[in-house]
């Protein structure tokens, strides 16, 4: 295999597929680009033109509200027709490829394709497949990658903690099932953040995760000690009772976050969660509505973060 | 037809000898060497000046997709990618559709092989019926159709009292049974080694163990029956040390391993690529390197293809949803030969693994090159640099790995029973 798939002949991004191998100044390019598109989200009319006249499809072979939904918000003020696609209830259902599907909306003139899918590599696929002009934004792949997740998580903590240089973050729960813990821990670590942590139950692991450049721990409280940054991971239900774990109860009393488990970090440590929370499963009320928890801004910032993404691959 | 094979390489494998001389073949037969008999006038002459002669080569595993899959594949097809291989005897897995478990099944692929002239086709029978790893089958009749051994394809036994009863039966008859060491349920879901590169991909992985408890439990069974057993594809560090040992202790076992794991590993997924989605899947650097070990020191006999034509739209997915299996029948000659090179192996030794070796873990007389042996030959160009590409590949299936890749070393002419079935019209 020759090249990284995501960037163009003079490096620059095409597609966003993944965050492994995107040079430490691509990201940030897409972080700064960020910045100002806060405030356009700010503003009264919330609209730039920078991707009028580019159609936009949400493709989403999985259900998601929350990820859809932004990434249409962000396509929509950089003034792009947005079309969405539930693929889950449509045509896949009736037999198409997921390539055919792909080829048919592109005989409709897409110019991007924002994508979810519950197959790892499933953006890959279709970034081989698509015409020179079409640009392709991975919504979430399997277990493989959330680049934008990570990105907009990225973009919090720098808001919130100014450099990435002198940090220690751990990233907190089902490590083993999860897009945005991998796409975290790339993000992280080629921003250079010296310690990342991961925390969980062996099952929860996947196999060799230290070769990913993170220090393992099983106890929470250990894992947690003088961290700056909390990332709390989504379990989901049907991993709560089972092979991977006994209860929910269980998982909740050694690896929730609860004020007694979070008081072992720093005093000043933010506490994100990448949504939909489960509350008292993996993170306790008190702890996700309370002082140190930045969960609502990413949600704002996610916008911002998306808009610099597609406007930075369509060229702008 | 009489034909003379002229001033060639000729490689004998099981002796470990190369020389440059001619080969003579009639009636079927191999003649002479050095010097044609008194009288020999050929019907034909096959200059084989640069080109190596050595005997028909024997692919343990070759899935020809018939009955039941010609979508996929016909026999016609990969028969022909067979001897454009060099490839002339071949056993074919039983996971057909319907699955090789009657001897009318067997006769009549048997049959349609046998009309189409090329390569010789040693079935598999199944182990169990449907290969639903429940009831036995009739492996006597199945044998008396020509079944060479009896197996489940990929479909592990999940029953230990029903694996433990086919190894019984099996060797009440002295029958031997393939197994492919994969335990049913440590790998559910998995499509990829579990792994550095499963980790970083999000695949879902199938662990080493899988192969080693599965191995563990069929080397106990096999102790404990008696039974002769011949392990299929191993994949794994761990695995190979099994036999290894195994072996050690004398136990009448033989192991094969696919020619794509003798070359690659999980790093060769890349981004995704799903032609590297095969069964079993490909291991780490490490675990590539012990087969290669394994290889060298005797542990594993035979080098097969592993040939599993999967149609494109089949690969055209995402990598967890692709079909496992590449084409191979006709990469077999140069992955054998790439191996020898990289490894400095011997030619004659690095053939034995796809000639000699296998013809005796299916318990047929060695293809020597001598004056009476059966003349199934091939003459190949081991310079000949190819790409692997579509066009280049008769076989139906066209997804490898290697697509792409400049590969040396091809099949000029295939002789099976003294017959030119392969080759260059007159």
């Amino acid at each position: 295999m020759n090249g990284n798939p995501q960037l163009g002949p003079d490096g620059q991004l095409r597609h966003l597929l993944s965050i492994e191998g995107l040079p430490k100044e691509i990201l940030l390019q897409i972080l700064d680009t960020a910045r100002p598109f806060v405030s356009v989200t700010e503003r009264e009319v919330k609209k730039v033109p920078l991707l009028r006249g580019k159609s936009i499809f949400n493709l989403f072979f999985e259900p998601s509200t929350r990820t859809r939904t932004t990434f249409e918000i962000a396509a929509k003020r950089l003034s792009a027709d947005v079309v969405n696609l539930n693929i889950a209830t449509s045509s896949q259902t009736k037999g198409e490829t997921l390539l055919d599907t792909v080829a048919n909306l592109s005989a409709m003139h897409a110019d991007m394709f924002i994508v979810r899918h519950a197959q790892s590599g499933a953006a890959h696929l279709i970034a081989r497949h698509v015409g020179e002009e079409v640009h392709v934004i991975n919504a979430g792949d399997g277990r493989h990658a959330h680049p934008t997740q990570a990105l907009l998580d990225m973009f919090t903590i720098r808001e919130y903690k100014g450099a990435f240089t002198d940090l220690r973050v751990a990233i907190v729960g089902d490590i083993l099932h999860s897009r945005v813990a991998r796409s975290e821990i790339h993000a992280l670590t080629t921003l250079g953040v010296p310690e990342v942590r991961v925390i969980g139950p062996r099952t929860l692991l996947p196999a060799r995760v230290s070769q990913l450049g993170v220090h393992v721990y099983h106890d929470m409280e250990e894992g947690l000690r003088d961290v700056d940054v909390v990332m709390m991971l989504r379990l989901q239900s049907e991993r709560m009772n089972g092979a991977l774990l006994p209860s929910a109860e269980e998982f909740f009393k050694y690896y929730g976050l609860t004020p007694e488990k979070l008081a072992h970090a720093k005093p000043d440590a933010i506490v994100m969660h990448p949504g939909p929370m489960n509350r008292g499963v993996e993170i306790e009320s008190s702890v996700a509505d309370g002082r140190q928890s930045v969960i609502l801004p990413q949600v704002t910032f996610g916008i911002a973060v998306r808009m610099a993404v597609m406007s930075i691959v369509a060229g702008n | 037809m009489r034909i003379e094979i002229k001033n060639g390489n000729l490689i004998d494998p099981t002796a470990g000898t190369q020389t440059l001389s001619s080969l003579y073949v009639a009636d079927g037969r191999i003649a002479a060497l050095g010097r044609a008999p008194d009288g020999f006038r050929a019907d034909r002459i096959i200059d084989a000046s640069g080109l190596a002669v050595c005997p028909g080569f024997v692919d343990l595993a070759a899935k020809l997709r018939e009955p039941g899959f010609e979508y996929k594949a016909t026999l016609e097809s990969e028969m022909q990618a067979a001897v454009a291989g060099g490839v002339t005897s071949l056993v074919c897995p039983p996971d057909t559709d319907p699955p090789l478990d009657e001897p009318g099944l067997v006769e009549m692929l048997k049959f349609r092989a046998r009309s189409l002239n090329q390569a010789r086709v040693y079935p598999l029978g199944a182990l169990t019926q449907g290969l639903k790893g429940e009831r036995l089958t009739e492996m006597a009749e199945l044998r008396d159709a020509g079944c060479v051994g009896y197996g489940q394809a990929d479909m592990p036994i999940m029953d230990n009292q029903v694996l433990s009863r086919a190894l019984q039966y099996a060797a009440t008859f002295g029958f031997c049974v393939w197994l492919r060491p994969q335990d049913a349920t440590l790998g559910r879901g998995g499509v990829a080694h579990e792994g550095e590169v499963a980790t970083r991909l999000g695949l879902p992985g199938i662990p080493v163990c899988a192969e080693t408890v599965a191995l563990a439990t069929i080397l106990i069974l096999a102790r404990e029956t008696s039974a002769r057993v011949h392990l299929c594809r191993l994949s794994s560090a761990a695995g190979v040390e099994l036999v290894r040992q195994a072996k050690r202790e004398g136990m009448a076992i033989t192991c094969d391993v696919a020619a794509t794991h003798v070359h690659l590993s999980e790093m060769d997924i890349g981004f995704f690529d799903a032609n590297c989605n095969l069964v079993p899947p490909l291991r780490s650097l490490r675990d590539r390197d012990a087969l290669r070990a394994g290889l060298a020191d005797g542990t594993i006999d035979a080098i097969c293809s592993d040939h599993t034509p999967v149609d494109d739209d089949a690969k055209q997915v995402p990598f967890g949803e692709a079909e496992p299996g590449a084409t191979g029948l006709e990469l077999l000659l140069p992955l054998t030969l790439k191996w020898a090179d990289e490894t400095r192996t011997p030619l004659p030794d690095a053939l034995r693994k796809i000639t000699g070796d296998p013809m005796r873990v299916l318990g047929l007389e060695m293809r020597a090159l001598r004056p009476g042996a059966i003349a199934d030959l091939c003459v190949f160009d081991p310079q000949n640099w190819w790409q692997v590409e579509p066009r280049a590949l008769l076989s139906q299936g066209k997804n490898t790995p290697f697509l792409g890749l400049e590969l040396q070393g091809r099949a000029r002419y295939t002789l099976v029973d003294g017959t030119v079935v392969f080759g260059p019209a007159v």
